[in-house]
């Protein structure tokens, strides 16, 4: 098996977010991402996901070590200081490099 | 009186939450249900619309937008009042000057329930209702400031899931007309009712959620959360007099005036105040509010209706 080492940039944060995170990623050019909802508790108390209002997502991005490290940032100055978000950088392992 | 099962429904779920018993509905199955209570509201009111339209009701529905930019300043002077700070105090105004279709759903089915008719076109309210609250809530927080995006914001709240659903509901309503929409009536008649229980099942277990927050913010939110609805109330009956609503019109826009959204502004809020606590207005809205208007208010809101008729007014 041929592997190729790729970033995998992990971002839990407010359901609310989700349409404008999109708008972020389209403009920072990242290749492509998948987004599933979550629930979980952190320093913002119980996210549920009972109803709508109080969700959470995940935000999975697979791509380059320079675009990943981009994207943190922007995120980390843009919404950490308002909003419920986590995010996290870790090493993947991927087939087809040039996908992302 | 004793209370309609559906509001019984709502009690339950408070009690299951609180008991935190395993019982939970599927995230999906609330959202369809609110699908189906905003489209059967839009509907009904549209197919009434359709037979009653007249330049009155243009001039009604003027005043009722001035009740939607006047109560979230009221509510703002009040919160200020009570020391919340300005972001706060304006996102919570917002919440509360804007209306709550759920409660709106329990007003209508009470109002069935009791046999007091009421102008059909209420729906048409409940939508007018919903939208100032949000852009005067943004302007008390922050003026006319550069870095709100106006148009993003717009498209959030003018778009957003109740305001389609609501005139969605209408406009087809009104352009199918009584007859052609027989075959949909069960929406707003027989379906109508099982479908606000379930749905109030699902609000008592939320609302239970939120009641944990409140020992966290005190006194001052819930004297505010339980003051604003019946000031809001007395307004909104004044005005449904004063533009000349029967005694089910009136009691039904005091019943809106009295009530705090909890889907469409908490949403617009967080995008467009981020720094405004949103648990704060929840709790209120959902946790205090919401129960209070259910349980208490609206048969409140139908006497106090009853009475400013038989003073005249």
């Amino acid at each position: 098996m041929n592997a190729h080492t790729r970033s995998l940039l992990t971002v839990i944060a407010e359901a609310a977010l989700e349409k404008k995170l999109v708008t972020d990623l389209e403009q920072l050019g990242a290749p492509g991402w998948t987004i599933s909802d979550a629930r979980g508790r952190g320093g913002r108390g119980v996210r549920s996901a009972g109803w709508e209002a109080e969700g959470n997502i995940r935000l999975e991005i697979i791509c380059n070590r320079e675009l990943a490290e981009r994207i943190a940032s922007h995120l980390q100055a843009q919404y950490y200081a308002d909003y419920a978000m986590v995010c996290y950088l870790s090493q993947v392992e991927v087939l087809r490099p040039e996908k992302f | 009186m004793g209370l309609d099962p559906v509001v019984l429904f709502f009690v339950f779920g408070v009690c299951a939450g609180l008991l935190k018993s395993e019982l939970k509905l599927p995230p999906a199955l609330y959202e369809t249900l609110s699908i189906i209570l905003l489209l059967a509201i839009g509907l009904h009111g549209g197919v009434e619309l359709a037979a009653q339209a007249s330049l009155q009701l243009l001039g009604q529905a003027a005043w009722v937008l001035a009740l939607g930019i006047g109560l979230p300043v009221l509510a703002f002077a009040v919160l200020r009042l009570l020391r919340f700070d300005r972001v706060n105090a304006a996102a919570v105004a917002a919440h509360y000057g804007s209306v709550s279709a759920g409660t709106f759903a329990v007003v209508v089915a009470y109002m069935l329930a009791k046999g007091i008719t009421f102008e059909s076109y209420m729906p048409l309210f409940v939508a007018i209702l919903e939208i100032p609250a949000i852009l005067v809530g943004i302007l008390l927080a922050k003026g006319i400031a550069r870095d709100t995006h106006w148009g993003e914001l717009g498209r959030e709240i003018f778009l957003g899931k109740s305001i389609m659903l609501l005139i969605g509901g209408l406009i087809i309503g009104a352009v199918a007309g009584k007859e052609a929409i027989k075959p949909l009536e069960p929406f707003y008649t027989s379906m109508f009712k099982p479908v606000l229980a379930l749905f109030l099942l699902e609000m008592g277990l939320i609302a239970s959620g939120q009641l944990g927050a409140l020992r966290q913010f005190g006194l001052r939110l819930l004297g505010f959360a339980l003051l604003m609805p019946l000031l809001g109330a007395l307004i909104g009956a004044l005005l449904g007099r004063f533009i000349g609503l029967s005694l089910g019109g009136t009691a039904v826009l005091a019943t809106l005036a009295a009530s705090a959204s909890y889907i469409a502004v908490p949403a617009a809020m967080r995008l467009a105040l981020p720094q405004a606590n949103p648990s704060l207005s929840l709790t209120a809205s959902l946790g205090i509010t919401f129960p209070f208007n259910i349980l208490v208010g609206i048969p409140l809101y139908l006497a106090l209706s009853e009475r400013l008729i038989a003073w005249g007014l």
